[in-house]
Parts: structure tokens; sequence; C-alpha cells
């Protein structure tokens, strides 16, 4: 059975006030997400993610389509004492102190007096609140916010897990903090469902992911398969490398530069045998540092596949204005 | 039902915390300071006119809450997104409007109860002070038990007014469903003249929805009964009862219909 699983799921929202017109924000996602997995959820800002999210949690209803957590129809009220939910910029009642907001989160989980307290102070402790805990939420930073997000979304020690921009707001020792996190969730077996645009973290985290834009899944599949569409050359790091010989390669190599005095990065093009070129520079006197193939970044694929979605679609607009005004 | 009363009782807090207590403390220095100088000023009738103030600001306190904290309870937590995280707990959405909903009744009974009691004390200090002579000119006794029922009646009209401010801030923003509540509680005052409209109008068809505008609006008179208990005219139990009883219907029918909206809303 799959932790989260979306069957053509589709979202409109009406725009306009005098004359409503549907607008499409998600349409006909088709996920299966299974247990234990880390799937990141990816797409510019507008690409559906929070919508995916809020159907999930049933914030808000589909249009059509069905989407299932834990083999339970979302918003099952027995299902959600399976789940965490870290919402996009999270906000809370301002004059509550966080130890209060998380004591009241738990006893709505059915903890109750001293184990309720004795939860939400692990949740704190956890997520790196101490001193602070005594403070109104109105005082916190947006950072710290966050961190109270995060708190409430695993004070039930949740099966499943879904954190929207979880990174948002957080400086680099927090981001670094949240990256733990979630490899201890998965750890433990959790599904981790994030949606981010930060993809750095997404290829350093994730076991799959989905990229989304305006609305439509354009691509699935593991962090290797995606990145798998080709190694796009190689890069042949050498040192004792006379200028004179990195000269005399002339096409053979892309690319040469020099990182430090006869220290030389060598760009390879995919066609060649990086094996001989390393023969011939150390026979030349050069000393291998590395070799290791250039593959794509997650960023370099994400960038071709909404780039090439956003063309189809101007292209399909343009061609549609085009037949209506012909017509 | 826990759930229930967990959300219950964290709106209580956040009431609490919300500066409403503030509320009774304007009561109180209301009630001294009348006191101070209706002992300058009066002579036999200040204890009739600290029961009628002292009823008919516990009346319009209980509004302001009712109104500004009852519009707040849904339309603020879904504004600031708040309701995203509640909502995302075991907990559905009827949970979550009967919570706040009774949530915001206990802010009221506490408020009205701390200012019921003030009120008794005020009394009991012009009963103690007061010569024998004066007493025997009051009307009704300092310490009226009659007083109690007319609170009463304050807190269930309260109770009513914030289940039209719960229905209302279920699906619009807070200003309009303030005007809106604000707009019921001055109609339902007259809701009363509704009924005999056919007797200054000429026209059926208005005379008809003058009718069922009557029954359709929430009647508050049935809940005023602030006058007779100050000049010591007997209210029939049968009058209190029958009010409850209305109330409690008609409650019963908005937070139904709050219910309603809620569970079928998009929270975007």
């Amino acid at each position: 059975m799959p932790a989260i699983r979306t069957e053509a799921l589709t979202k409109d929202y009406s725009t306009g006030f005098w004359r409503p017109r549907p607008s499409r924000a998600l349409e006909n996602l088709t996920l299966e997400i299974a247990p234990g997995e880390i799937f990141g959820f990816l797409g510019p800002n507008g690409a559906g993610k929070t919508t995916t999210l809020k159907l999930l949690m049933q914030l808000i209803f589909p249009t059509s389509g069905r989407a299932e957590i834990l083999g339970r129809p979302v918003g099952d009220v027995g299902v959600k004492r399976r789940l965490g939910y870290l919402p996009e910029n999270p906000y809370f009642y301002d004059n509550l102190t966080a130890e209060e907001l998380l004591v009241y989160y738990a006893r709505v989980f059915g903890h109750h007096g001293s184990e309720a307290a004795r939860r939400a102070g692990e949740l704190l402790d956890l997520v790196g609140i101490g001193g602070e805990r005594a403070l109104q939420l109105r005082k916190f930073s947006k950072g710290m916010l966050q961190r109270i997000g995060l708190a409430q979304a695993l004070l039930n020690d949740p099966d499943v897990v879904f954190l929207d921009e979880p990174m948002s707001g957080l400086d680099p020792l927090g981001r670094r903090d949240v990256r733990e996190l979630i490899l201890r969730l998965r750890e433990r077996g959790c599904t981790v469902f994030f949606s981010s645009h930060i993809l750095s973290d997404a290829e350093s985290l994730c076991s799959r992911v989905a990229i989304l834009s305006a609305g439509r899944l354009i691509a699935t599949g593991t962090v290797s398969e995606l990145l798998a569409f080709g190694v796009g050359g190689w890069e042949l790091v050498m040192t004792n490398l006379a200028a004179a010989t990195v000269a005399r390669l002339g096409l053979r190599i892309a690319r040469a530069t020099e990182i430090a005095e006869g220290h030389y990065a060598l760009e390879l093009p995919i066609d060649a045998a990086p094996d001989g070129l390393l023969r011939e520079l150390t026979a030349a006197g050069a000393a291998l540092v590395s070799l290791n193939p250039i593959r794509p970044t997650l960023e370099d694929v994400f960038i071709k596949k909404v780039g090439g979605a956003r063309e189809r679609a101007t292209f399909h607009h343009g061609a549609h204005r085009d037949h209506r005004e012909k017509t | 039902m826990r759930v229930v009363r967990e959300i219950a009782l964290h709106v209580f807090k956040e009431s609490v915390r919300d500066r409403v207590p503030y509320t009774l403390v304007f009561f109180a220095v209301l009630l001294m300071a009348t006191s101070y100088l209706l002992g300058q000023l009066t002579a036999g009738q200040e204890v009739k006119i600290i029961k009628d103030l002292g009823l008919a600001a516990t009346s319009l306190i209980g509004l302001f809450i009712a109104i500004f904290i009852g519009i707040g309870l849904v339309s603020k937590e879904v504004e600031r997104r708040s309701i995203y995280n509640l909502l995302s707990k075991p907990v559905s959405r009827r949970q979550v409007v009967l919570g706040k909903y009774l949530g915001l009744v206990l802010t009221l009974l506490v408020n009205i109860s701390v200012m019921v009691a003030a009120l008794y004390g005020v009394l009991a200090y012009f009963w103690f002070v007061s010569d024998p002579s004066v007493k025997a000119g009051w009307e009704t006794p300092a310490l009226d038990p009659a007083l109690m029922v007319a609170s009463g009646l304050i807190f269930v009209e309260l109770a009513l007014i914030t289940a039209l401010a719960l229905v209302f801030s279920t699906f619009s923003s807070p200003l309009l469903s303030a005007a809106l509540t604000f707009g019921l509680f001055i109609v339902g005052h007259f809701n009363a003249d509704l009924k005999r409209f056919d007797q200054i109008v000429a026209s059926r068809p208005v005379a008809y929805l003058a009718r069922a505008l009557y029954y359709l609006l929430p009647n508050l008179t049935l809940f005023d009964v602030k006058a007779e208990v100050v000049h010591g005219y007997h209210v029939p139990a049968t009058a209190v009862v029958s009010a409850v009883g209305y109330a409690a219907a008609y409650i019963a029918v908005l937070v139904a219909t709050s219910v309603f909206i809620f569970e079928r809303r998009d929270f975007k």
C-alpha cells in the first residue's frame, strides 16, 4: 500500500468577482509515494505545490480526482493521527508561548497533563528552542516560528510528514538542522513529502522527486534517473602540468582552468577517452588529482524541464490565439 | 468531546491573553466611580441607578466581547492561516466550530459572572452603609436575587449573538461580520414591532414580509428584563423558560449552519 496516492487530482479556483472564471491550479496529478520515501515536490513559485499539499491535508477540496494517505481518503480523522504537516510560513497564536502552543496541540492529540508537557519539551529540544520557549510567539523571528512549525508537525511521531518549504526563513545552520532532522525521520521509516524550490536540498535528501510546472507534473523519478540523461563530459584535475602541454591539447579538451600554478582542471567532451589523455599527461610528468564525470545537477534538469514546459505552454497559447484570430 | 473541550479551553485562554479581562477593569472602575458620585448626589435612588447601570454595562461589555472576539474566532484563524495547523491534527471541522463557540461562551460566562459579582459587591456596600430609613424607601432589596435572572438572560442573549457572529465569520471578513452581527443585534431589539406591522401598513405583501422577518430574525426583546428587575416587577418563570428554549433552538440552528458552511469551504 502506498503511503500517499493521488489519482488525476485537479483543482480549479474561481477568479473574478462579477464574472467568476475557473483558473486551474493543478491538473490531473497522479502520484504514488511508497512508505519510507523522502519525496521532493519541486517547482517554481505558483506551480501548484502548496495547492497539492492543501488538497492532501483537505484544507481545500479537489475539483476532480482523489487522494489517499495510508490507504484512507484524505481528511480521515483517524489517519490525521498519523500525519504531520508544516504549512508554508506557519503562523500560530501570538499570545501563547511556544510551550503552551505545543502542549495545546499535544492535548489535541490525546496526551494528558504532564505527558503533554513532557512531549512538548522533547520536541522543543529537538528543534533547538531553548529558553525562548517561555516567550510569547509574537516575539519569535521567522526562523524560530519555522522551528516551532516543525516541532508541531512531529509532535505525534508521525508515519507521514508533509513539509511545505521547510527551509524557508532558516539560516544555514537551521537548514543543516532540518536536513539532519529529515534524515533522522527517514531512518525511523517515516515517509516525508516536502515541497521546495531549493534544489540542492532536494538533491541531497530525496529518494525520489517530482517536478511541477503551471499545475502539471512534468517529470518524476529518482534523482539519479532524472540526472541520468547523460554524462555531459569529464573533469580531469592534474597537477605538475606545464602550460605548454595544456596548449598542445588544443581541441581535445573543451576548457582548461588554471586553479593554481601547474594545477589545472581540464574539461573533456563526452566523446573524449579520458584514460588515453590521462596516460599521455602522466607520461609528460603530470600527476592525477581527480577524474570525475560531469553530470547535470538537479538544477540543470529543473531549468531544462520547467523552461521546456513554459515554452510549450507559450507556443500552445500562441497557436490557440492565432487560431482564434483566424476563425 | 475531548477535542472540543481542548479547543474551547484554548479559546478561553486566548481571550484572556487578548486583553478581554481589561473590560472587567473598565466595568469595576465604572461601577466604583458611579457609586462615589451617586453617594454625593442622590438620596434613595442610588441602588436603583447602580442596578440599572450595572446591568446595562454588563450587557454592553458582553456585546463587545461577543462581537469583536466572536467574529475573530473563525475568520481571524482563517485569515492568519493558523487553522492549517489545527485542521492537520486529528480534529474534524465540526469539532473546530463547536470548540470555538463553546470557548467564547465560556469566556462570556466567566466575564458576566465577574461583573455580576462586582455589581453585588457594590450593592452590598450600599446596603451596609445606608441608613434603615433610606433602605425602607428602596423599591427592591439591594441584594435582589432577581438580578441573577436578568444577568442570566443577558448571558443567554449574548450566547445567541455569539452564534450569529460565528455564522458570519465562517464566510465573510471580520469587518463585515461585525457589521452584520451588530445590525442584527439592533434589529433583534425592535423585532417585536415587525409582528404588529399589519396594523400600520395597508399592503398585505408588506405585512406578510414583516411577519416572516419577525419569525426569521432573532427576537432579542425576550431576553431584556432589566427594567422589570430594577423596578421590582415580577418576571414569570414561564417567560424565562420560553426565552431560554427559544435561544437554545436558535443557537442550535446557527451553529449547525456554521458547521455546514465551514465543512465545505476551501482555505485558500
